[in-house]
């Protein structure tokens, strides 16, 4: 039986067993007893009762099944391949795999017999788990329905069980942060045990490529992540120079100056750009940008890369502006309205009350929204991906090509990965390091808006 | 307390050497009238305070007085008001000018987020008043001492002016008003939000400045209006109901509505 | 106060004209500002619909052609091997060699590479409609080769030589179009076919349905647990430390990078619980994980906004607090995080780069039935199109794109009628 089988089953019990709780409270109230709880609690009891354990096993197999068969069918493996190492054992378990899909191949291999005995497996395992779940099913559907008395306090049980789910949906946020920390840190462990930390945090040269055969000259690659980093930051700088005064600049525009009709039309308008799909903007960057920043610079006698940074970070830009816009603008409506009155009745004007009271007042609020924008940029992965180069160079210059931390991450990690290859595991220590840059940013900027917000409460 | 339509405003609301007069000065808000058609004399060199219920249009009549009001959308005022022979709503008049010889200072205290030093400077500086950094330190020592906040910031002028006690924030803004040496200075209930012994400072700080400035003190205390101030002119629901001599109007008022509210009958 | 003799008034006075001076410049500015956005909007839409436009269209050629049952060595119509398996793509070809007549080999070749490789499926489906077909000729509209599809579509007409087709495919065009069989039609390949390497066969159909699937994997998921964890934290969380660290860790995760998410899918569904790659299944998972910040915080928000009278009237009734939760607060607030809901999976449909860690960059001929079928998204599809050197899918890659921002302007409209219906409530 496979999964949505089961599954189908498990829903299917839920209807059945609150029915048959529901029933039976309705059954005991009607012959005089006085029950504790409205018989849907009773219902709702025995439905979650007769639901929850299945599930929870249905997940735990999901999870475990593969590894567990694996193991086991590693024992039917003859010896030679075992010895051989980890590779190898991979290597011949899907093999098997592949075997036991498609019989008709099955009689020219040596690991027929590991073949056979896996969907010898895979029939069992099947029917146990099937057998299990519906035991549970019956097994949590006759005891909760025969707990069911007039005084059993099913309301309490149901909410103190409502509750347990609450508060496991809102935990899963806190699981995804560490499942990422996780994910990228025992990686990155088994990285840094290849390649020195110090190496690849202060390194010069990037050049992941292992070679196929150890033989091959620089077979063990060269992971000196400085380039990235510097790549990340010129394309992440040449973004914040667009977005940071054209978005203030636009909230203060929209925020102090503009008629109430002119602001409902643009404010909208600039959340479209903040809803436009990256890759959209990655297009843009690559075929319309790019060829463009190109032709100027060849009529103006520069030598411009067909990936340039600069068309990377001026799109980048461009999709950045509707967020550092709209953040501002909330940061600069909390600024309260006395302090603006206060410049005005010395006789400022606008401006000079924007400039020099206004944005000063904001200064924190707008701090963090710049934070909030870098460690967005910095995260960027489609546009970079798209429009700027793999070339690991080390240049300040926005007219030659860069790479960044998301486009190699993309790159060692898309097509076929070799486990265990620092190539592949590089991926992660880049993945740890810009998880850790950008939470700490993130940290720090909602801090900051959040104390300069009760600041004015 | 019905409303009176059309009331002429008892007492004398006019007088021979005004400063600032205001004439047929009507306000709305939206489509709500906030003031009816009033017209009042504010002499030179003297203290008037404006007393009424709250919500009877006293702020909304002193923000007209420098234009205050043209930072609200929905605010329209018609009527006239002189400042020194010119009507300071033609079209023509730039409200810069204008808020530097008419200066406000607020209910709730407002220091900027700067130091104190700064909060000082910032309408000298604006307006380009002081020609060298010599010149810039007198006139912020000057309007401190004025202020009668010197002696407690002399020490810090470089920390910031938010970190003063109530009673100091005001006078730190009074001091900021008066660093631009404006001629008229409108206040609007500065007193509200501070203890009596701040109070007292403000009052006599006020008493002070008469000698050169014209003062427009909207209050809320009845004995403040009386301590300070040469001239009351009461309103209720938008209309100037009666101008006299504070004296005057606080032992032999007009109008009874007047009455009504000095004897706290209501407010 | 100061050493000289003018007023404060005259020195404003004389002030004034930098200062307004100064005003002006900064107002323009802003003006600038705000301009500049909305002229990369429309420079943005402007470019993708140019380019996009006639991905719409499809140039065919209307041709009578002959279904020789012995070419096709078809002999019993019930035959179903043979039907299969015939040739087709022969049997085209060898119509517009005796049709065409061109001279030698080398214009043979040009004259076939006109003619897409779709041509032969074409023939073969009607056929399998229809079997009585077979021995009679029949006029259809075959798809052309993406080359004759843009010289007609773009470059017939405005000799700037930029094609690629020869002479000798230039003399053969011209005598179809004066003929008028060489016609454009509205392209429903595009719409019914999946990837293809071939640009006038791909389409993005294969792409929406991993997408359709994997949005709702997200959907199914991540609505629910939001909406739970929302009402905890809302209605039940005490306040506490633990509790204050779940917010916090919200608001940041809100802000992680979405490639953070690919890399998390990678290590932990597909390495550790062996969930398949390239299955909108775990591109649905790892999305989930993103769009929960979305959807826990709008969905406090709607919480926030039931007044609180309604819950103080269901307590005194004598409700539970779970009752008065789930019967009184949150059918209220469900529109309100519906809205956010919408907003969070119009997040998730425009969503790329944690999609490429988890495999769904493959290349998928076939439609996906079942989430547990490889396949692609349309953001990916149009990354992995945009790549493709040729012209034509350039131009299917925009017009992909214009689909993508149409859902996306869909979704986003129903979210904003759904909150101005809201706020006309309260
Ligand atoms: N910004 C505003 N928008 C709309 N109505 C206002 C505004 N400010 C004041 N009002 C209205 O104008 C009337 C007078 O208000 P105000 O001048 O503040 O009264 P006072 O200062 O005497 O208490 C009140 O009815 C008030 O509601
Ligand atoms: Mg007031």
């Amino acid at each position: 039986m496979n999964y949505s089988t089961l599954l189908i089953a498990v829903l299917i019990a839920l209807g059945g067993a609150y029915l048959l709780g529901r029933n039976r409270a309705r059954t005991l109230a009607s012959q005089g007893a006085k029950m504790h709880s409205l018989p849907t609690h009773y219902g709702a009891l025995v439905a979650l009762w007769t639901t929850l354990p299945p599930l929870l096993l249905l997940l735990l197999w999901a999870v475990f099944e593969t590894r567990v068969v694996d193991m086991l069918l590693t024992l039917q493996l003859p010896e030679s391949i075992r010895l051989a190492g980890e590779a190898d054992v991979r290597l011949a378990l899907s093999k098997v795999h592949n075997l036991a899909k498609d019989s008709s191949l099955m009689a020219e291999s040596n690991l027929s017999g590991a073949a056979a005995h896996l969907v010898d497996l895979q029939a069992r395992t099947s029917l146990l788990k099937g057998g299990v779940i519906l035991a549970l099913i019956f097994a949590g559907l006759g005891l909760t329905w025969r707990r069911i008395q007039p005084d059993m306090r099913a309301r309490g049980e149901v909410e103190s069980i409502v509750r347990k789910l609450l508060f496991l949906s809102s935990a899963i946020a806190v699981l995804t942060t560490l499942g990422i920390l996780a994910s990228v840190l025992f990686e990155a462990i088994m990285f840094f045990q290849k390649v020195s930390p110090i190496e690849f945090l202060f390194g010069t040269t990037w050049s992941p490529q292992v070679a196929l055969r150890a033989d091959q000259s620089g077979s063990s690659g060269s992971f000196g992540a400085i380039p990235l980093f510097t790549g990340t930051l010129l394309i992440s700088a040449i973004a914040m120079f667009i977005a940071v005064p054209v978005g203030l600049m636009a909230a203060i525009y929209l925020s102090e100056y503009a008629a109430s009709n002119v602001r409902q039309v643009a404010k909208p308008a600039l959340e479209v750009l903040a809803g436009i799909p990256t890759v959209v903007y990655g297009f843009f960057a690559a075929l319309t940008v790019a060829p463009l920043i190109r032709q100027w610079g060849e009529t103006a006698g520069l030598d411009v890369s067909s990936e340039s940074a600069l068309a990377a970070g001026l799109v980048m830009g461009i999709m950045i502006i509707p967020f550092v816009s709209s953040l501002s603008d909330d940061v600069i409506n909390a600024v309260p309205q006395s302090l603006r009155d206060g410049s005005y009745g010395l006789g400022a004007t606008k401006s000079e009350t924007v400039r020099q009271v206004v944005i000063p007042a904001a200064l924190p609020g707008i701090v963090g929204a710049v934070m909030l924008a870098v460690s967005r940029a910095i995260g960027e992965t489609m546009i970079v991906a798209m429009a700027a180069g793999l070339a690991a160079n080390l240049t300040a210059n926005p007219l030659d090509s860069v790479t960044t931390v998301t486009v190699q991450i993309v790159t060692l990690l898309v097509g076929d990965q070799e486990f265990d290859s620092p190539k592949t595991l590089a991926a992660f220590a880049l993945g740890l390091v810009l998880f850790i840059v950008t939470l700490a940013l993130n940290f720090v900027a909602i801090k900051i808006v959040q104390k300069y917000r009760e600041q004015y409460d | 307390m019905s409303i009176i339509e059309n009331h002429k405003t008892d007492g004398k609301p006019f007088c021979d050497s005004a400063k600032l007069s205001a004439r047929d000065v009507c306000v709305h808000y939206g489509e709500k009238q906030a003031i009816f058609d009033v017209s009042l004399d504010i002499g030179k060199n003297e203290v008037i305070a404006l007393i009424g219920p709250s919500g009877c249009g006293k702020s909304t009549f002193l923000r007209c007085l420098n234009r205050m009001n043209d930072t609200i959308d929905i605010c329209k005022v018609t009527g006239e008001i002189v400042l020194d022979g010119g009507n300071i709503y033609d079209p023509k008049v730039d409200v810069v000018p204008l808020r530097a010889t008419v200066g406000m200072v607020f209910q709730k205290p407002n220091p900027f987020p700067k130091t104190i030093y700064d909060n000082v400077a910032y309408g000298p500086r604006i307006h380009g008043l002081a020609t060298s950094r010599v010149d810039l330190d007198e006139i912020v020592e000057k309007s401190l001492q004025r202020a009668g906040l010197w002696a407690e910031v002399k020490d810090r002028l470089h920390s910031p002016g938010t970190g003063l006690s109530g009673g100091q924030q005001q006078r730190l803004c009074i001091a900021r008003t008066i660093a631009v040496d404006p001629e008229v200075i409108l206040m609007d209930e500065p007193c509200s939000a501070l203890d009596p012994i701040a109070t007292a400072k403000i009052e006599e700080l006020i008493d002070e400045l008469r000698e050169k400035y014209t003062i427009a003190i909207v209050t809320h205390s009845m004995q403040q209006a009386a301590r300070v101030s040469q001239r009351t002119a009461y309103f209720h629901l938008g209309q100037l109901i009666e101008v006299n001599s504070t004296d005057k109007v606080f032992t032999t008022p007009e109008h009874q509505l007047t009455e009504a509210y000095i004897t706290g009958r209501f407010g | 106060m100061t050493n000289s003799n003018l007023t404060t008034r005259q020195k404003v006075e004389a002030s004034m004209a930098r200062r307004r001076a100064s005003e002006t410049r900064f107002r323009l500015y802003g003006m600038a500002s705000v301009l500049f956005g909305m002229l990369c909007l429309v420079v943005l839409f402007g470019d993708i619909f140019s380019k996009g436009y006639s991905a719409f269209s499809q140039t065919v050629l209307t041709t009578e052609i002959y279904l020789d049952a012995d070419y096709l060595e078809i002999s019993t119509t019930s035959d179903e091997q043979a039907l299969m398996n015939a040739n087709y793509e022969g049997l085209v070809k060898n119509h517009f060699k005796t049709e065409m007549q061109p001279s030698g080999r080398k214009e043979r070749r040009q004259l076939y590479s006109m003619i897409s490789a779709g041509a032969g499926w074409q023939i073969q489906k009607e056929i399998l409609a229809d079997t009585s077909l077979i021995g009679q000729t029949i006029t259809i509209d075959l798809i052309m080769d993406d080359d004759v599809d843009q010289w007609f579509k773009h470059d017939h007409g405005n000799d700037d030589g930029s094609t690629r087709l020869s002479e000798a495919q230039l003399g053969w065009l011209d005598s179809w179009v004066e003929s008028g069989d060489l016609h454009t039609r509205f392209n429903t390949t595009f719409f019914v076919n999946g990837d293809s390497r071939e640009p006038e066969l791909a389409g993005i159909r294969g792409a929406m349905t991993g997408t359709f699937l994997t949005l709702l994997v997200t959907f199914l998921l991540s609505f629910p647990i939001g909406v739970a964890a929302a009402i905890y934290l809302e209605e039940f969380a005490p306040k506490n430390r633990l509790t204050e660290i779940v917010e916090i860790n919200i608001n940041n995760l809100a802000a992680v990078p979405s490639i953070t998410f690919g890399l998390l899918g990678l290590a932990i569904f597909i390495n550790i619980f062996g969930v398949s790659r390239s299955t909108p299944l775990v591109g649905g998972l790892v999305l989930t994980l993103m769009t929960l910040p979305t959807i826990i915080i709008s969905g406090r928000a709607a919480i926030k906004a039931v007044p609180p009278s309604i819950r103080e009237a269901a307590l005194g009734l004598g409700a539970s607090k779970m009752q008065t939760v789930f019967h009184h607060v949150l059918p209220l607030a469900l529109p309100g995080m519906l809205t956010g809901t919408i907003i969070g999976m119009a997040q998730a449909l425009g969503e790329t780069a944690p999609l490429l860690m988890i495999g769904m960059i493959a290349f998928v001929v076939d439609v996906p039935g079942f989430i547990n079928d490889p396949s692609t998204v349309l953001p990916v599809q149009i990354f992995l199109w945009s790549d493709s050197p040729e012209r034509a899918f350039t131009e299917r890659t925009s017009g992909a794109i214009m689909v993508l921002l149409g859902f996306l302007i869909i979704m986003n409209t129903a979210a904003v009628v759904l909150r101005r219906r809201l706020e006309r409530r309260w």
